[in-house]
């Protein structure tokens, strides 16, 4: 029951709020922020207790199932969780939190944006909890209907492009996906869709179809993270998407693309996996490097955080390559936990700063050192976590992901990677030099306030976490042992 | 000599009676009352089709039927035939009826003055006929059922007398659909001429049998395929034969065109599978080529699902937008039909189904909204979410159930037909054509996610009001309310209609392993 309270209850939560009187703001507000206390709650205390008590085996925890749902088609209803989704629903649990708390100045349909914004709660929930090929996919899309209306209707000038483009990329992705799992499903014996029995599956198959349903799921999964080429999307939907939108866009979805890639493909396909391990990690070292290059010359604030996600998610890509590293799958994990927080927080305090200055446009500032300085010290902190500092969370992922790529990997490719550390701090020391050092344009920028305290309490429980982990990342390791392992000696078949 | 009467066994063709009873009475209820009643008409209408579907599920479970535990079996000398697929599509025509009589209400009371009772008489006499016709089991009948169903249709088409399109509408719907029934008929005669018999079963028998003696009937047979394909095609709107049906929708009366897309083509779906999946499935198999029809029709099927999502794209009327969204959502139901296996007449089944609410459901929007505004014009839904909230959230969820979006109705569909391609594909290599009837079919979902969208987007994401505030009658909010709980409980809990549909592979023949 716990896990599908986590579905279930911001479900709800939408269905009240749709309820609410339409001109009730505050109401609103609380209301949803409220419900979505609930799995935030939830969601860590299943972190404390498996962590406590579960996490020494790599059994799937707190399973619920299978029930069947529609017995003909033996789609069943499946939920458990191990020690993949649960850093996963942590993070799900307390950006959504953050977020909706960050989305109280919206004052335009509160009641839609709120309601909107509990579904796609729910569906992200779902993802991490599915275990069955249908209920995944389910939620998978599910959550494409609210991000388009996030987007379309409280993003930037150009949000109806951004918003159909997010759409009708991820659909052109999933789409492959379901051919791969209707492909499973009729050369499996007894026919199933429940993932765990499919995982004995997946090696069964001729390589033929290993391959096809490999790079089939390949294609959906790496739209979502997303690996470069297939990068353009993300841009566009962060540029025109609202503040706590962008936050659970980079935060939570592009996360769904790699844990469904060491959720389903990769341990289902292991010789396919071998076969194309070398050329995911040339896309893994282009998208770092790309992503890291394209970062260093936007003009637009929002968007320098939006392809250094694409360069840092290039990390995780790098690392899944090393399948045969417990410790570059581990910097995997830790990559996306830290990345989620990281990024989460840039794109909260750009909010920030566009909220007063209507502008993101580097060029536009300097000097605001001076003027708001609780606002540059936080932002700087995040930066310099960004660019992987030790002491910070991305420093741990990092060096973690190099230590396993290059016992596992080609050594050049990986030397070749490691330049995109070098170019990650010229991205964003470049930035904070131009926005909060330099001369201060006061007749511009003169009535400019700090950050206020509802911003500081979304963004300081990112901050502690992030230091948390990057000073004592065990307990995170810890967490995950037993289910990488496990991983990686599916993925060794 | 002793002349044996058949048996009649009119009791099972009871629901046919008793509409077609109510049908004329409906007619003479409307002449009665001196054309006053308004809306009574139209109640009355609607209750004829929940009486009928009351009667249709006594005689079904046999309580209607003397002497017998349910409702299969045949009668008026075996030329009626009641069996799984009957009872499925019967239930859809009552339901896609009852929902185009609901949303015409507005319709009725503005621009159809004098003539309510033929309105809705000749809507319940072209249901009696595709009941008819998914009941029939041999040629003549499915020809005479066919016909029934359409020639109230022609009417219906040009029922705004005085408006150019509308007329326009009536006359190519009239010109077309007799050349089309005229060309089905001469492939039938092809059929009878080779196999001696009318008889669907018989046939089958026959022809196997011509088959395996003369090897020669290819060209004769080819020609009453290639007769039968265009003739259904018409009726189905399926390319090349698809190019009346975006001005029909346009001119026809709005619940007409739903009626059109949605009643009419599940009743050429069941003249399609009885004909070609039962009388002539001997010759599906590309080994027989070329005398095989399966790849002909998954020709059809992939240039229905491109033609249709494709130029539907372009539309900037919302009801040449849903003709050709019918058009290709008839393509992917063709993917099901070439399938011949336990899931394809099922997915066929289910996806009719689902259609059916999303379909009509949204045809019903469409026509409440013209009732108000008179226009059909997407860009005039431009802001309408926020003057008419509830009429948007079901017209978005209408066509989202369109687009294949979990976890509405609409997507359980197309994974049912693409599950009963794949499933036939995976089983046998001679077969692996349906791979790209699947990637085709999976590839222009995602276009017509587009135009759909489309229409999402001009409702919700503009900056400026609507000038409508759209208020509707309580029959009109019936039909959204159908579909709207259709399309997301039929989405969430499917088994029992996957229960029913699969029953229909079953009655073919079609069993699980």
């Amino acid at each position: 029951m716990i896990l599908s309270s986590l579905v279930a209850v911001p479900l709800l939560g939408m269905i009240i709020v749709m309820f609410l009187p339409k001109d009730k703001f505050n109401a609103i507000r609380w209301t949803s922020l409220l419900i979505s206390v609930v799995p935030m709650v939830v969601s860590m205390w299943i972190t404390w207790d498996y962590f406590f008590n579960l996490s020494g085996t790599s059994a799937l925890a707190y399973v619920e199932g299978p029930y069947d749902w529609i017995p003909s088609l033996n789609i069943q209803y499946y939920l458990g969780v191990d020690g993949i989704s649960v850093p996963m629903l942590f993070l799900t649990g307390l950006l959504s939190t953050l977020s909706l708390l960050a989305s109280f100045g919206i004052n335009n349909r509160v009641k839609e944006y709120f309601a909107f914004f509990l579904l796609l709660e729910a569906g992200m929930m779902g993802v991490f909890v599915a275990l069955d090929f249908f209920l995944f996919y389910v939620f998978w899309e599910i959550m494409l209907v609210p991000m388009y209306f996030l987007i379309g209707v409280w993003g930037g000038p150009r949000k109806e492009y951004a918003a159909i483009k997010f759409f009708l990329y991820t659909l052109f992705g999933s789409i492959f996906m379901l051919v791969a799992i209707l492909i499973m499903y009729f050369t499996s014996e007894p026919h199933s869709l429940n993932m765990v029995i499919l995982l004995d599956h997946g090696p069964t198959m001729s390589h033929t179809l290993q391959m096809v349903c490999f790079i089939f799921f390949f294609i959906a999964f790496a739209i979502k993270v997303p690996v470069w080429p297939f990068h353009t999307w993300l841009p566009d939907a962060h540029v025109e998407a609202p503040t706590a939108v962008s936050v659970i866009l980079a935060g939570v979805l592009l996360k769904m693309g790699t844990y469904a890639m060491l959720r389903i493909s990769w341990p289902m396909f292991p010789q396919a996996l071998r076969d194309l391990s070398f050329w995911i990690a040339i896309l893994g070292v282009i998208a770092i490097i790309y992503g890291a290059l394209v970062s260093m010359a936007q003009k637009d604030l929002k968007k320098l955080v939006a392809y250094s996600s694409v360069s840092h998610m290039g990390y995780c890509m790098m690392a899944l390559a090393a399948f045969s590293s417990v410790s570059a799958i581990a910097g995997c994990m830790f990559q996306m936990v830290s990345h989620g927080l990281i990024t989460g927080a840039l794109f909260l305090l750009v909010g920030v700063i566009y909220d007063r200055a209507h502008t993101r446009e580097i060029a536009a500032f300097g000097g605001l050192g001076a003027k708001i300085p609780v606002y540059t010290g936080i932002m700087v902190m995040f930066s310099m976590a960004a660019l992987g500092l030790p002491g910070m969370s991305g420093f741990v992922s990092e060096f973690m992901i190099f230590v396993g790529a290059f016992g596992a990997l080609n050594k050049v490719l990986v030397g070749i990677s490691v330049l995109g550390v070098v170019l990650g701090a010229t991205y964003m020391l470049r930035m904070v030099q131009k926005i909060f050092l330099g001369e201060f344009n006061m007749a511009k920028w003169g009535g400019l306030t700090d950050i206020n305290l509802r911003e500081i309490i979304s963004v300081a429980p990112l901050a502690v976490l992030t230091v948390a982990i990057g000073v004592y990342p065990k307990p995170l390791t810890e967490l995950m042992t037993a289910t990488l392992e496990n991983l990686v000696s599916l993925m060794a078949r | 000599m002793e002349f044996k009467l058949p048996d009649y066994n009119l009791w099972l063709m009871l629901p046919e009676l008793f509409l077609f009873v109510w049908a004329l009475l409906v007619f003479t209820f409307d002449l009665v009352t001196k054309r006053k009643k308004e809306s009574a008409v139209g109640y009355s209408a609607l209750l004829g089709l929940l009486l009928t579907g009351l009667i249709l599920a006594l005689v079904w479970t046999g309580v209607l039927v003397p002497g017998k535990a349910n409702g299969y079996g045949s009668g008026f000398g075996n030329m009626f035939y009641n069996d799984a697929m009957a009872l499925f599509f019967k239930i859809i025509f009552l339901g896609a009826a009852f929902m185009a009589i609901g949303s015409s209400f507005g319709i009725t009371r503005q621009k159809i003055v004098n003539h309510r009772g033929e309105f809705y008489g000749l809507i319940l006499l072209s249901t009696v006929g595709m009941m008819f016709l998914s009941s029939s089991n041999e040629l003549l009948s499915l020809y005479i059922g066919l016909e029934l169903t359409t020639i109230p249709l022609f009417v219906l088409a040009a029922f705004f007398k005085d408006n150019k399109l509308s007329v326009e509408a009536g006359m190519k719907y009239f010109v077309i659909g007799a050349f089309s029934s005229a060309l089905l008929l001469y492939g039938l005669s092809f059929l009878y001429g080779l196999s001696g018999t009318t008889e669907i079963v018989q046939m089958k028998i026959n022809l196997g049998l011509v088959h395996a003696t003369i090897r020669d009937i290819g060209v004769i047979l080819i020609m009453g395929v290639v007769m039968m394909v265009a003739g259904i095609g018409f009726k189905l709107a399926l390319p090349p034969f698809h190019q009346w049906a975006p001005d029909v929708y346009e001119g026809s009366p709005t619940p007409i065109a739903a009626f059109l897309s949605v009643g009419s083509k599940a009743a050429g779906l069941v003249a399609f599978a009885k004909i070609f999946v039962n009388g002539l499935i001997v010759f599906y198999d590309p080994l027989q080529a070329p005398n095989d029809w399966g790849t002909l029709v998954g020709v059809i099927a992939v240039l229905a699902m491109v033609i249709g999502n494709v130029v539907a794209i372009r539309q900037s009327n919302i009801k040449r937008m849903l003709a050709y969204s019918s058009i290709a959502q008839a393509g992917y139901i063709m993917i099901g039909m070439v399938s011949l296996n336990e899931h394809g007449l099922a997915s066929v089944g289910y996806y009719i189904f689902a259609y059916m609410f999303a379909n009509m459901g949204a045809f019903a929007a469409v026509a409440i909204f013209e009732d108000k505004t008179g226009s059909c014009q997407i860009e005039s839904y431009r802001g309408l979410a926020k003057s008419s909230p509830f009429l948007s959230v079901t017209l978005a969820v209408f066509l989202l159930s369109l687009a294949g979006i979990p976890p509405l109705a609409g997507f359980l569909a197309k994974y049912k037909v693409f599950a009963a391609a794949i499933s036939m594909a995976t089983a046998d290599a001679d077969y692996s054509w349906l791979y790209w009837l699947v990637g085709v079919g999976l590839l222009t979902a995602v276009f017509s996610l587009f135009y759909y969208a489309n229409v999402i987007k001009q409702m919700f994401f503009s900056t400026e009001d609507s000038p409508y505030k759209i208020k509707f009658a309580l029959p009109s909010l019936v039909v959204l309310l159908m579909g709207l709980v259709g399309v997301f409980w039929f989405g969430i809990f499917p088994e029992p209609v996957l229960d029913l549909a699969s029953d229909i592979s079953a009655a073919f023949g079609f069993l699980p392993r």
